[in-house]
């Protein structure tokens, strides 16, 4: 059998279960809808919220982000997960108490103003679209690389099985194929990872072979792996090579952004007890580790990998001569994610740090002429670790199935917090206060045909800017919906100026620094400032500064509530109504 | 554990906890996975070759941060009966 046909099965037998599930859960009132009627149990949902959290660029793209820098990027690792923490402690269980259906719901009714409720609405908006553009590129790519069809008719294909389990179920259907997704995402990238752990270390368990022995040279693996790095004039792996302070602020962006991210926030609204809300994040944060403590496992394993493929007789010998190259080395060059340029026409593939100074000498020194490997593109390290691991085709295959499965059910989420924010919140409670709850659930199934019908057209048509975008929703939720939420449910005299205010000083300030760096709207050339450490401001990366957006949102908030009037008193009694459990079950009729 | 039961006594104790789990969320991954790292590398403890610190920069923290939630959670769940404010 074909590796394609094989493809096909996988795939197509995963398709089957997402769209079996979508029957069998389908939606009958908007609470069903919006909250799968509060009835999911606390670790079906801790998967689920996994799945709903860990994108495509969660599987295909991490290993290789931290296997490039190195210890530089843990931030992703501690970033995404310490998120969740915040979550459990500050955030989910008094949101859950609260019992309604989306975030700015909360945030409408806590500063009791309509204003408040659009704020959060835009910023809900600005944050879920540009993250679900990212998922639908991913989903179209996943589809042309694996399924050899083209990449807009996998994009159709990936939008129509969207739209049959979210349209149909809601947040019902979403749940529980995330569910399904979950399990598929993890065995595709588990199974791969323990190969390559056996191969290098002899240690099935990749998080224990990353701290463990290099089988071939004896030595620890990530001795071996700083050794030939510095050997071909690349910087250590272990070493620091960002400044503490940008990487301190970008952890905790990541981790803020992490916490107000509004497609998260809604699957905790799904369990049953506030106790659930607590446990469940819990869940979700082991589900997440399992991939996140095997990342950067395999991003490691398969640098080393591929490094001493390329020098098999060690760095100081001469490199493999190009005809002589692997097999997966040929294939993967056919798809422009590798390629390699013999500059100095030895026949051979020399592999280095031609940008290291310290380096040239040692270079010329061996008639080397330049970095051969010219394009190396990071994702090969999780979607070619299959072949260079020698694996059967099915391995493959599922890796196909992982990464469309990762794709979706992020998007799914996405879509949810987008399509409810139009239904629930402009809708229902602004534009047409009188329709029934039959018609609401009407609406929110258009609103959701229409947020992958938008979905789908940015994933055919993605602005190029597509990448960095990521940076400016992560700002954006740290900068605006975290402080919010945390306010509103920890200071009883936040009041609706002083929320507001803090809102829009964090959006504007972030969207303003962002876009100093990058560019009006990230068109290329309309920046203000180069993008270099020597312009930011106290060398504050634009990554990073998101946390700086939610200190200038707390410190603002704060000093226009002591100007202004205390909140009324039902607001108050609100606020402590939140703030402890019991009750939570009746708090589910609105 | 005081006699006082009441709403301000229930939310101090939580405000309580929660301060002591972000001071360990924050030493974990700011502390010793990134500021303090040249510190931790003075201690003779390394694993697999490399400084405690980068290790809690790749797993350490994100294992801390596990038990932190189980840990808030379980405390959580004491606290709340014993307040009588939990969900029967």
């Amino acid at each position: 059998m074909s590796q394609f046909t094989l493809n096909l099965i996988v795939v197509g037998a995963s398709f089957a279960l997402y769209i079996g599930i979508a029957i069998w859960a389908r939606a009958g009132t908007t609470s069903d809808f919006y909250t799968a009627s509060r009835g999911v149990n606390p670790i079906v949902n801790g998967a689920a919220t996994a799945a709903d959290w860990m994108s495509a660029a969660s599987f295909i793209s991490m290993a290789g982000l931290i296997a490039f820098v190195g210890y530089g990027n843990s931030s992703f690792l501690m970033g995404w997960t310490g998120g969740y923490v915040l979550l459990a402690l500050l955030l989910a269980p008094y949101l859950r108490k609260f019992g309604r259906f989306t975030v700015p719901e909360f945030i409408g009714d806590r500063f009791y103003s309509q204003g408040a409720r659009i704020v959060a609405v835009i910023c809900l908006l600005v944050i879920s679209i540009t993250y679900v553009i990212g998922q639908m590129t991913g989903a179209g790519v996943a589809f042309s690389r694996f399924l050899e069809v083209q990449n807009t008719t996998g994009l159709f294909i990936a939008s129509a099985v969207v739209f049959i389990y979210a349209v149909l179920g809601g947040m019902k259907g979403i749940t529980y194929t995330q569910l399904a997704q979950y399990c598929v995402l993890i065995t595709a990238y588990t199974i791969p990872a323990v190969f390559i752990s056996m191969q290098l270390t002899n240690n099935p368990l990749p998080p224990l072979g990353l701290f463990s022995t290099h089988a071939e040279s004896g030595l620890p693996l990530l001795t071996k792996l700083d050794q030939v790095l510095m050997e071909l004039g690349f910087h250590d792996y272990t070493g620091l090579h960002t400044t503490k302070l940008n990487m301190v602020l970008f952890t905790m962006s990541l981790m803020i952004g992490t916490a107000g991210l509004p497609h998260v926030i809604i699957r905790f609204f799904t369990v049953p007890k506030v106790a659930d809300a607590r446990k469940s994040a819990g869940w979700a944060l082991i589900f997440i580790a399992l991939l996140y403590l095997t990342a950067p496992a395999v991003g490691a394993m398969a640098k080393l990998n591929i490094i001493t493929t390329i020098y098999p007789d060690g760095t100081a010998a001469e490199p493999i001569r190009y005809d002589e190259r692997p097999d997966w080395m040929r294939s993967w060059e056919q798809t422009g994610l590798l390629a390699f340029e013999d500059k100095n026409n030895d026949g051979r593939i020399q592999y280095y740090n031609d940008r290291s100074e310290d380096f040239a000498a040692i270079a010329e020194a061996r008639g080397w002429e330049g970095n051969e490997v010219v394009t190396f593109n990071q994702d090969i390290l999780v979607l070619a670790n299959p072949e260079i691991a020698q694996l059967p085709p099915w391995v493959l295959a599922l890796i196909a199935a992982g990464g469309l499965a990762a794709a979706l059910s992020t998007a799914a989420g996405l879509l949810l917090a987008i399509s409810s924010a139009i239904s629930h919140d402009l809708l229902k409670s602004v534009l047409m206060p009188k329709i029934t709850d039959k018609q609401e659930l009407m609406a929110a199934r258009i609103s959701m045909a229409f947020a992958i019908g938008l979905a789908t057209y940015l994933g055919l048509n993605p602005p190029g800017f597509a990448a960095q975008v990521v940076a400016l929703a992560f700002g954006l939720a740290a900068a605006t919906l975290f402080p919010a939420l945390m306010m509103g449910i920890f200071s009883k005299k936040m009041n609706t100026a002083g929320a507001v205010s803090g809102m829009l000083v964090g959006l504007i300030a972030t969207v303003l620094y962002i876009f100093t760096y990058l560019g009006w709207f990230f068109i290329p050339g309309t920046n203000m400032l180069d993008n270099t450490p020597d312009n930011w401001l106290f060398g504050i990366s634009p990554l990073s500064f998101g946390t700086i957006g939610a200190i200038l949102n707390f410190a603002t908030a704060y000093i226009v509530m002591k100007l202004t009037a205390d909140p009324p008193e039902h607001i108050q009694e609100l606020v402590e109504s939140i703030r402890v459990p019991r009750g939570a079950a009746g708090a589910v009729d609105h | 554990m005081s006699a006082d039961k009441s709403p301000a006594a229930y939310w101090a104790a939580n405000v309580r906890i929660i301060l002591i789990c972000l001071v360990i969320w924050a030493l974990v991954s700011f502390g010793f996975a990134i500021l303090l790292r040249p510190v931790l590398a003075m201690l003779p403890i390394t694993i697999g070759g490399v400084d405690l610190g980068f290790w809690f920069a790749q797993q350490g923290s994100i294992l801390t941060f596990i038990v932190l939630i189980f840990y808030y959670t379980w405390y959580m769940n004491r606290l709340d009966r014993e307040f009588g404010v939990d969900e029967e």
